[in-house]
């Protein structure tokens, strides 16, 4: 009798997954703008030293409880590379 | 004794923080506490008519501050109870008539005198909200179940930390059981885990509350109301007392009724 209201999306799931959002933001002060520059320049800095993918490269705020936490997720290019070479050796 | 000061505040207006502020302080004093309740909001006075003390105001916070009476002139003793008292604001002068140090001055004058003292800040994050948490031993904050109450709730939280206020307590207000059971209203839950704070209270929506304010006083007071047994509640805790959180699953109205009707089928 209720399948018509259950088949949209529930409007409380997506107040929290907005909020979700907004509230990383708002805590951090940190536009999604502002993040991405931070990508690139973390990009730029890391190969520097290493070989990387710049696409593969993931970057994103993360919060346990009243906690804000920077989360880097970079492959690194070279290790595959080295482990194929070093087979062949 | 020396009495604990409680600020109850929330970043968005209309939330329900003069609503807490009431029925907290008559809970509390029905209790048999000495409670004086203190409206933070200069400028925008609402505590009295809540609590349905407005003709009886004659000095008001800012005539104690600036010394046109003593402390005990501009308390207001509640209509019914004897051990609960208002110190209403003022209502043509600005928060800038108050200073931190004032409220600070104020609060520990009566710490002597009361067990509670209970300040209703104003809405909002500036002078006033500041002026209202300053004295305060605890905080607690009061949020809807909504976006933009959560969001201002979140900011305020994150204010408090930043002023090493200790971690605060969060009430959620007029929360709809229907609603939540229908998955159209954020559940407790879901506020608690957006705002990782402690709770206090969850106080569900009830017409009772408008009655009462209507009235000018406060459903605390009153047996039956379910928002007024959840403000009890909270008092409760307030005193150190473990009280079980209230069941909220919706049993009665009209989402009930549908359901009995589906149900028959």
């Amino acid at each position: 009798m209720f399948d018509f209201f259950a088949r949209k999306r529930s409007s409380a799931v997506s107040a929290k997954e907005r909020l979700q959002l907004v509230l990383v933001h708002d805590r951090t002060d940190l536009t999604p703008a502002q993040l991405e520059s931070l990508k690139d320049d973390l990009i730029k800095a890391i190969s520097k030293y290493i070989d990387i993918d710049p696409d593969a490269v993931h970057i994103d705020l993360d919060r346990e409880g009243r906690e804000q936490r920077l989360v880097a997720d970079i492959p690194l290019k070279s290790a595959a590379r080295r482990v194929a070479e070093d087979s062949d050796y | 004794m020396t009495a604990q000061v409680i600020t109850i505040t929330s970043g968005k207006g209309g939330v329900g923080k003069t609503t807490a502020t009431a029925n907290l302080s008559t809970a509390l004093a029905l209790d048999g506490a000495r409670v004086v309740c203190i409206d933070g909001d200069i400028g925008l006075r609402n505590l009295d008519v809540i609590m349905g003390l407005e003709n009886r105001v004659v000095y008001d916070i800012v005539d104690v501050i600036e010394g046109r009476c003593k402390l005990k002139q501009a308390m207001i003793r509640d209509k019914h109870l004897q051990n609960l008292y208002l110190i209403p604001a003022a209502q043509t002068r600005d928060k800038n008539a108050v200073s931190a140090a004032d409220m600070i001055r104020v609060c520990d004058d009566l710490r002597a005198e009361a067990d509670f003292v209970i300040i209703d800040s104003p809405a909002g994050i500036e002078r006033g909200f500041r002026n209202a948490i300053a004295p305060a031993d605890r905080v607690l904050v009061v949020t809807n179940p909504e976006v933009s109450a959560v969001r201002d709730a979140d900011r305020v939280v994150g204010i408090l930390e930043a002023e090493e206020k200790g971690a605060p307590a969060l009430i959620i207000n007029r929360l709809n059981p229907a609603l939540v059971k229908n998955s159209d209203m954020l559940s407790a839950e879901d506020v608690l885990d957006l705002l990782g704070i402690r709770l206090i209270g969850i106080v569900p929506e009830d017409e009772a509350v408008i009655i009462g304010s209507n009235r000018g006083a406060p459903i605390a007071s009153e047996s039956k109301s379910r928002a007024g047994q959840a403000f009890r509640n909270i008092a409760k805790r307030l005193r150190g007392e473990d009280v079980p959180f209230m069941d909220l699953t919706p049993q009665s109205g009209l989402w009930n009724a549908i359901q009995r009707l589906a149900r028959r089928k």
